[in-house]
């Protein structure tokens, strides 16, 4: 089965998922006095929910023809790609995302640019250093005191 | 009429307020191209020092400079990047990007600052005609009219349903109408789909979910394979020249657009979203076959459209806020707070009680927009430059701003989670050629599209509103014509072909 199939398999799911809670769970905990208006919370997720499972199925059969054309990478050659380049970049955004608070916005975003420079296959070091900490700075600087959106710039443990 | 505008060219002209209109759209231009700071965000931050300044059209100068330049700063990330950071520009990455990676991000930049001159220098001259007449028609506009109005803009999906390419771009749309649902809606004040997630009561961030399926997917398809993004083009002033086939090309779109554009602007609630999307589908369904095929691609039609609307709109917004004091969407909101806090009540009587108020934001405009080309035509190469930067170094810069912008959009770390976790639901839906463009006009539509349809529900006790008021009834009729148009043309040009 092609890829766009299982999309819309997993698509039907969660939509399944989305039109039980539209028409049986939703109304449930509805006051009295709103089951007299003509429109509900549920009312529009039910019929999105019937258009999406229409939709999918529409897709997992095949019913609609079209060519099938390869999209600009052929997702069942993944090895022939920088597969890993691309998951450790993934890998390290989502440990910037859990160290931004604790460890604060100067480390963690230096080490996110340089690390993911690196990861790329950047060797340059005596470029690389100087820029990510001035850019992070500059962001910083930016953000926190001339935007005025605070952003912890330091670990608590260093005053941050 | 003439000594309101000789009263106004005074004011505008003096040289506290030049400087503030060169410095608003300087600020706004470089603040707006960082994802995640619309020009809400913006105009709000800037509102303490417009105050400080104690002179109301010299503030409102300074705010509405910024307004003009943080919806084309937008456009330069959206252009150059594919990270949109303002749903108002979510359109010109539609064909802006796909030039920027044909080596053409000079041009596509010169065309988006043309564009946007044109677009709102023309509302500001309908601006000066119409304000006061148009002022009473916005009010005949009810929320059965705002909803067929929505549907219309839904009809910009089309654009992206190529062949065998509807249902996809279909399920797209619907499945960003399913997101924008998560959360609590303004209409009924209560929490749905939020799975018990404090952190979802608010809705998923826009800037959260363009970033995912825009930028970090694109990012991403770097990684996987590198390529050259054009370091030799995109940078020389030649690339920055429109040739006159180009420019006859586009002119009627700016022209059509400006008038569009100003008048959905000048509808409380409709703003430059819609206008761009609007005008997308528009000058899609009214282009040649072979034109259209181009739409999405690259098109200069594409990229004028969207640039010409948002910034037409944008002036247009002006019309309900100066005339009724009402403000016809947030940027705006924001505005009217900053004109109470100089003691200046915007309505019918602002153009009596303060004409040189009135009539120098109107003459700012044009010396905002005016200002704004002169600034960013000269800068366009050195902009243009981003892309010739390493990839080693572009890529950790392009995800870092994403996270950014996620991150200041909502202050909340788990933006940034959900942002890579959609990211790499994009990607997926990339690799199996879904459209993701619906997806995200879906999201940015459902909230209004939904509030609208309540609202319409609850006066007319039912659907009764669609037949029972006509304008309704011709926005829709309308809106399925553009859905239905494409596939109905792509039908009859195959059974030409094959027989």
């Amino acid at each position: 089965m092609a890829l766009d199939r299982w999309i819309a398999l997993i698509l039907l799911g969660i939509c399944l998922a989305y039109g039980y809670t539209a028409w049986f769970t939703m109304d449930g905990s509805l006051a009295p006095f709103m089951r007299r208006n003509p429109i509900w919370p549920s009312t529009f997720p039910k019929v999105l929910s019937i258009l999406s499972i229409v939709a999918c199925t529409i897709i997992l059969l095949g019913l609609e023809k079209g060519e099938t054309k390869v999209g600009e990478i052929d997702y069942r050659r993944l090895g022939d790609y920088h597969l890993g380049q691309a998951l450790l970049l993934l890998g390290l955004m989502v440990a910037y995302a859990l160290c931004l608070r604790p460890v604060g916005f100067i480390i963690s975003t230096s080490s996110f640019l340089i690390l993911g420079a690196a990861i790329l296959g950047e060797r340059k070091w005596h470029i690389l250093l100087p820029v990510a900490a001035f850019a992070t700075f500059v962001v910083w600087y930016l953000v926190q005191e001339v935007l005025g959106i605070y952003m912890r710039p330091l670990p608590g443990l260093l005053g941050g | 009429m003439l000594e309101g505008i000789l009263i106004g060219l005074q004011t505008a002209f003096s040289i506290q307020n030049l400087l503030m209109v060169i410095g608003g759209c300087l600020i706004g231009t470089f603040v707006g191209m960082l994802p995640g700071l619309g020009p809400m965000s913006i105009i709000a931050i800037m509102i303490p020092v417009a105050i400080s300044i104690g002179d109301p059209a010299a503030a409102l100068i300074l705010l509405a400079g910024v307004y003009y330049g943080a919806i084309f700063g937008g456009s330069t990330s959206s252009i150059l990047l594919n990270a949109p950071g303002v749903a108002g520009t979510v359109a010109s990455s539609f064909d802006g990007y796909p030039m920027a990676q044909q080596g053409k991000a000079g041009k596509a930049l010169t065309i988006a600052a043309i564009s946007s001159f044109c677009g709102g220098a023309i509302g500001a001259v309908l601006l000066m005609v119409f304000a006061p007449a148009l002022s009473s028609v916005a009010l005949l506009f009810h929320s059965a009219e705002y909803f067929a109005l929505m549907v219309v803009g839904l009809s910009a999906i089309a654009a992206f349903a190529g062949s065998g390419q509807v249902t996809k771009a279909l399920m797209m749309t619907v499945l960003g109408l399913i997101l924008a649902t998560v959360g609590e809606g303004a209409l009924f004040n209560m929490p749905r789909f939020t799975m018990g997630l404090m952190d979802l009561q608010s809705g998923f961030g826009f800037v959260t979910l363009a970033m995912a399926m825009f930028a970090l997917p694109e990012a991403l398809f770097l990684v996987l394979k590198p390529k050259e993004l054009n370091p030799e083009s995109g940078g020389e002033i030649k690339d920055l020249r429109i040739s006159k086939k180009e420019a006859v090309a586009i002119a009627p779109v700016i022209g059509r657009q400006s008038i569009q554009g100003f008048f959905i602007g000048v509808l409380p609630g409709a703003g430059a979203t819609i206008a761009s999307f609007l005008g997308y589908a528009v000058e899609r369904n009214i282009a040649k076959k072979e034109e259209q095929d181009e739409f999405g691609k690259g098109s200069i039609k594409g990229l004028a459209a969207p640039e010409t609307a948002n910034n037409a709109a944008c002036t247009g917004s002006f019309v309900p806020l100066l005339t009724l004091g009402i403000p016809g969407s947030g940027t705006t909101a924001i505005l009217l707070g900053a004109l109470i806090a100089l003691n200046v009540t915007p309505g019918p009587r602002l153009m009596i009680d303060n004409p040189q108020i009135f009539w120098a934001v109107i003459i700012s405009m044009f010396i905002g927009n005016l200002v704004l080309l002169i600034l960013n035509l000269p800068l366009i190469p050195y902009i243009a430059k981003v892309l010739s930067v390493p990839r080693t170094f572009l890529i950790p810069f392009i995800l870092f701003f994403t996270l950014m912008g996620a991150y200041i959009g909502q202050n909340n770390a788990t933006e940034l989670l959900l942002l890579v976790g959609f990211g790499i639901c994009a990607t997926a839906l990339k690799f199996a050629n879904y459209p993701l463009p619906p997806l995200l006009i879906g999201f940015i539509l459902g909230g209004m599209l939904e509030d609208n349809f309540s609202r319409s529900m609850q006066l007319y006790d039912g659907i009764g509103f669609i037949w029972e008021r006509p304008m309704t009834l011709g926005l829709l009729v309308i809106a399925a014509i553009l859905i239905v148009l494409p596939s109905f043309r792509a039908r009859r040009a195959r059974a030409r072909a094959a027989g």
